[in-house]
């Protein structure tokens, strides 16, 4: 298959509107969790991770009119003009616009405000943002429960294989609904605290808010240091709706299948961007599906102690941090943990550590029981 | 180009009757979703107690799959490309009313529209990729290039694709079996075409 | 009024959808998970709210539903000694 680069990208998130603010955060350590109280679903306080709203309306504000939009409408939309704003020759007559998204606009279905009935749906929420823009071909929507982020970069490198497109932006958001929080609430899987991916006294996840966006391409840009996707593979449990498989069995698949196409093995990826929600089942059977994939000595983080679990942008957002990781030579500390909580040894990267890396994988899991795994290979001169 | 893969077989699901490229499966004399689905289900003598469990969407699924499956056999890899409208607009719909009082779990669980892909994972053993679009049309480009790379590229040796919507009440399924085994062309047009003649009464 | 084991054997096969399932087919002691009546995760957690909807009682440690959710009788000495309404 055709190598995919990626090229610019912006992340709009409680971190910081821009990609340098986000990273200067992962960087210094700081996280987006707060402690959030909505009595009218849950007694108990919980953290997540949430954008402010005049704060997202005053810098929407530069580029439209704040009223006309919903707020992960414009949280998209200043994510996507970053990216065109450095890239102005950019045809978008041939750039696919695919947009990755769990729940879209669902908030609407409580409180539609002023917005049409329609506009909750997900593809009407393509439209506003290809409008906006003057994207021509129509938007490809990616809803695939927590993979679709890093779903939307395998399907642009397998629709690029395709011929069909050279370029695209791929776009991965979701909100902390009210709609999200009931049911996450319901499944009793909010952390009391900000989450602690793969610590011992973990015990749920910590949602958060955010929109990703990146420009990808099948021709290399004439720069010295780039990253490429170079292999993509998705592949279920085949064992539970809602719960992963205990021994992690479709990531391990993945893994394997990503491993084969890109022609390397385990021992050769230098760093492992990992799921890591916080919740019992979900670290412990990533932990067996690493193990079981010989990945138990590779440095990994979870971003979830930053971000809370984005949802639909999660897998897109580690993938873009991921990629400055490789650029930067740095390795960011896992958030939140203490001590191993798995079944498996695994290294958790405890302190931020300059290391060059020459491939590295992310992996992803959700609900559907749906895993993903992508390679991305570093080409520096 | 030689096309190299064909649309083995097809199913369709709507206004109370089911269909595939040879015959009609099952017809009712309504076609409002629940006692539809339940009649259909005792039709086939499934026989699977999960499926009073699921919600429209999966069940819709799952009853479209396994006509499709009972005639040519799933391999755990087949992999599924799904498409709708609604995305999981109907369940929402209720999980949405359950918050008044108490939130329901089990009708969260299905506010993803690719749940149904992971309900036929599981009844057919698939561990294969999976997709889930939304589009407000059926997008016959988009299946066709997705479904053809992933079996260029040996992602997956077959794939069952197409449409699953559901909203209002209303449902309307379509999905093929596409592979190497010669039968129709795949085809935009040839996947265009089946999936436009409405209610088309198979002739023998 | 009707016996606390039949209306808890009705409220779990309405609430959980257990289709062509009548309360006698459902055992006082048999088990309620894995070989007995194989329910999963999401049904215990369909179980919580019940207690909570029909019974007052809030169980906020998930874990806590494993030892209750045993059995129909287990369930319904738990709820006789913690209802509250």
């Amino acid at each position: 298959m055709k190598n995919l680069y990626l090229l610019d990208d912006a992340i709009i998130s409680p971190l910081g509107f821009s990609i340098e603010e986000n990273i200067q955060a992962i960087r210094e350590g700081r996280s987006g969790l707060k402690l959030q109280q909505k009595p009218e679903i849950t007694e108990n306080p919980f953290f997540a991770g949430i954008i402010d709203e005049s704060l997202l309306n005053q810098t929407f504000s530069e580029i439209g009119a704040t009223e006309d939009f919903t707020k992960l409408e414009k949280m998209i939309l200043l994510a996507v003009k970053q990216i065109l704003d450095k890239n102005i020759n950019l045809d978008l007559t041939e750039t696919a616009l695919i947009i990755a998204t769990t729940k879209g606009n669902i908030n609407l279905l409580k409180e539609p405000g002023d917005f049409p009935e329609n506009r909750l749906k997900l593809g009407q929420l393509g439209k506003v943002v290809a409008n906006f823009f003057g994207f021509i071909q129509t938007p490809i929507i990616v809803s695939n429960a927590c993979i679709s982020g890093g779903l939307g970069l395998a399907v642009a490198r397998r629709l690029c294989d395709s011929g069909k497109i050279k370029n695209a932006i791929v776009v991965g958001a979701d909100l902390v609904s009210d709609f999200v929080i009931s049911g996450f609430n319901s499944f009793q899987a909010l952390s009391a605290e900000a989450c602690r991916p793969f610590s011992k006294d973990r015990d749920g996840i910590s949602l958060g808010e955010a929109a990703a966006a990146i420009l990808v391409s099948t021709e290399k840009p004439k720069i010295s240091g780039v990253i490429n996707l170079i292999g993509d593979a998705s592949a279920n449990d085949a064992n539970h709706i809602s719960g992963p498989s205990r021994t992690g069995k479709g990531l391990y698949k993945s893994i394997q299948k990503v491993l084969k196409e890109a022609s390397i093995s385990s021992e050769e990826i230098g760093f492992l961007s990992a799921h890591g929600t916080a919740t019992v089942y979900n670290d412990e059977m990533e932990s067996m599906a690493f193990h079981r994939s010989g990945l138990e000595e590779t440095p990994l983080h979870s971003l979830k102690g930053f971000y809370g679990h984005t949802l639909g942008a999660s897998a897109l957002i580690e993938s873009i941090i991921t990629k400055h990781s490789m650029l930067n030579n740095e390795l960011f500390a896992s958030k939140n943990f203490g001590e191993l909580g798995v079944s498996k040894p695994l290294n958790v990267i405890r302190e931020n550590q300059k290391q060059e890396i020459s491939y590295a994988l992310k992996t992803a899991s959700g609900f559907g029981g749906c895993n993903l795994a992508l390679i991305f290979k570093a080409e520096k001169k | 180009m030689p096309n190299q893969f064909y649309i083995q077989d097809w199913i369709k699901i709507k206004n109370g009757a089911i269909f595939n490229s040879e015959e009609s499966v099952f017809a009712f004399s309504e076609d409002e979703l629940n006692p539809f689905l339940k009649a259909a289900y005792d039709n086939l003598k499934l026989e699977y107690p999960k499926f009073h469990k699921m919600d429209g969407l999966s069940k819709l699924g799952i009853l479209a799959s396994e006509i499709i499956f009972r005639k040519n056999k799933a391999t755990k890899d087949t992999a599924l490309v799904f498409s709708n409208n609604a995305s999981s607009l109907e369940t929402d719909r209720q999980f949405q009313d359950s918050t008044k009082t108490f939130a329901s779990p089990s009708l969260f669980v299905y506010t993803l529209p690719n749940i149904v892909l992971g309900e036929i994972s599981i009844k057919f053993k698939l561990q294969s990729e999976n997709a889930f679009f939304i589009s407000e049309n059926f997008n016959a480009e988009l299946l066709q290039s997705y479904t053809e790379s992933l079996l260029l590229s040996e992602k997956a040796p077959e794939v069952l694709c197409g449409w699953l919507d559901l909203q209002n009440g209303e449902y309307d399924v379509f999905l093929c079996l596409v592979s190497k085994e010669k039968n129709i062309p795949f085809s935009e047009e040839n996947l265009k075409k089946i999936y436009c003649a409405e209610n088309e009464k198979p002739t023998h | 009024m009707k016996n606390l084991h039949t209306e808890l054997k009705e409220s779990i096969i309405e609430q959980l959808n257990l289709e062509d399932m009548e309360p006698a087919d459902i055992g006082n002691e048999e088990p309620l998970f894995g070989d007995g009546l194989g329910l999963d995760s999401i049904d215990a957690l369909e179980l919580i709210v019940l207690l909570e909807k029909d019974y007052g009682i809030k169980l906020t440690d998930p874990t806590q539903g494993k030892e209750i959710f045993v059995s129909i009788d287990r369930m319904a000495t738990y709820i006789e000694e913690n209802r509250t309404k």
